[in-house]
């Protein structure tokens, strides 16, 4: 099964950090891509631009409404994910924990929808 | 649970210490004859359950005893809302049906039944997996199955009682006990449920009062499982790994002891502190302490407690115990207090006759 990991931060508190603590952060994020992609479990991942290169669009009465973003107002905002196959949500949460923003703010894991035949409901 | 030992201490009658204390639970005594129904739903749902995921082993008889430790594990996963926990365990482990668990939880049937399945649903799409958790996380996975099992054991000790959840939570505890016989937990539950079981018959006066421990009819109480919740005990310590389940087990089964090792039980509250503290867990201590040692003693550990200000047996044990040093106006206004806060019928009658009693002094 496909689970995407949303890593979701406090950009404030990453800016605040100083620089060595952040490379720090970075080196183990650069070791746990390592250790998913060794694992065979990497699908994909990728880390976005701040919350402040967001841009929202949406659709309201036959408009195209595009404002700047995030779209969501919160102190945590979207900064990056992993796409992992893994056999349980038990895996999945595993790796979710080791992935360094799990200290400083929360993963979220969802289950990708799977298109081949699944069990009926 | 621990609510009933401070009651305990709430009662000291005038003329010297008080006879046995203890917790109560009240019922209406029902023997669940449906056990072997129960047994056939159990296995039917949970052959319909396990046939919607995808690990679905082949043959199903070999693994039965397995599978069921595999559901509970799966039921009470943390990736489920606690209220599906306790409901999808109840259904599926249990084989309780969906009117009962609403009628037992007091929610609507529609809300139940959405509950459940939503909970079988995320089990399914997110891919909770039904297999018994992996070395390092079942310390913490086995902690949420307790709970749970205790959840709702305590959901049917009331007031007002739900038999069938205790006899439930029993049962359930019970299969813990023979799937994972060497945690030492698994048995300290077992050990607990039934020694404060075995005062159901005891616990409630025929017109619906709380009788306090010290007033119990012994002969009430079912010998034959508080020999079972001893053995359970035993067998737990046995194991060599102490846990606030054993803990509790341990003060319980002293309960039972007349005259009461009050030192010794206030010894066991100070260790439950140590392993999970709680200013509950303090108010019992203090009152342990209070029998063990006066009034003084235990006064100065309630006062010293933070944070129970909307919770009546702080209020109403404070009240006790300036009682029985003599200061009745405070007593009376922590009695008011304590009225004011009681959350059940049953509670305030209670109080209101300790105000009542402390005014006529």
């Amino acid at each position: 099964m496909q689970y995407l990991l949303l890593i979701n931060d406090d950009e404030a508190h990453w800016g605040e950090m100083p620089e060595d603590e952040r490379n720090a952060i970075y080196g183990e994020y650069m070791q746990y891509t390592q250790e998913l992609q060794s694992s065979g479990v990497l699908v994909g991942a990728n880390q976005l631009q701040p919350g402040s290169t967001a841009t929202v669009v949406s659709i309201e009465g036959g408009k195209t409404i595009t404002t700047d973003g995030p779209f969501a107002e919160t102190k945590e905002v979207l900064g990056g994910y992993y796409l992992i196959d893994v056999g349980t949500l038990d895996e999945a949460l595993e790796w979710a924990a080791k992935i360094p923003s799990a200290r400083y703010g929360h993963i979220e894991v969802r289950p990708v929808v799977m298109r081949e035949a699944e069990v009926a409901s | 649970m621990q609510d009933a030992f401070v009651r305990a201490a709430e009662r000291w009658p005038r003329d010297g210490a008080p006879a046995n204390p203890g917790a109560w639970i009240v019922t209406t005594a029902r023997n669940a004859a449906i056990d072997r129904i129960r047994r056939e739903r159990t296995l039917a749902r949970k052959t319909e359950l396990l046939a919607r995921a995808e690990e679905l082993p082949a043959d199903q008889e070999a693994t039965i005893p397995d599978e069921r430790l595999e559901l509970i594990f799966a039921c009470c996963h943390p990736a489920l809302a606690p209220e599906a926990q306790v409901a999808l365990t109840l259904s599926l482990v249990g084989g309780l049906e969906t009117p009962e668990i609403a009628h037992a939880f007091l929610v609507p049937e529609s809300t139940l039944a959405q509950r459940l399945v939503r909970a079988k649903r995320k089990i399914r799409d997110a891919g909770i997996p039904l297999r018994v958790p992996a070395e390092h996380l079942l310390p913490e996975r086995l902690r949420l199955v307790l709970a749970t099992i205790y959840l709702v054991f305590n959901a049917g000790y009331g007031p007002p009682v739900r038999r069938e959840l205790c006899g439930e939570a029993i049962r359930l505890a019970a299969v813990l006990a023979t799937l994972m016989p060497d945690e030492a937990e698994v048995h300290g539950l077992h050990a607990l449920l039934l020694l404060q079981d075995a005062r159901r018959d005891a616990r409630v006066s025929p017109t619906g009062e709380l009788v306090l421990l010290g007033d119990q009819d012994r002969g009430l109480w079912d010998a034959d499982e508080i020999t079972q919740g001893r053995r359970a005990l035993e067998r737990a310590l046995s194991l060599r790994l102490s846990g606030p389940y054993q803990l509790q087990a341990a003060i319980a089964s002293l309960h039972f002891e007349a005259p009461t090792d009050w030192a010794q039980i206030a010894l066991l509250y100070g260790r439950l502190a140590e392993l999970s503290p709680s200013p509950v867990v303090e108010l019992n201590r203090a009152v342990a302490v209070t029998m063990a040692d006066g009034p003084e003693q235990g006064l100065q550990i309630v006062d010293g407690l933070t944070g129970l200000e909307r919770y009546h047996l702080w209020h109403s044990t404070r009240a006790e115990l300036l009682n029985r040093l003599g200061r009745s106006e405070e007593a009376k206004a922590a009695y008011s207090r304590a009225l004011g806060l009681a959350p059940s019928e049953t509670e305030r009658t209670f109080l209101l006759g300790r105000l009542e009693a402390a005014r006529d002094q």
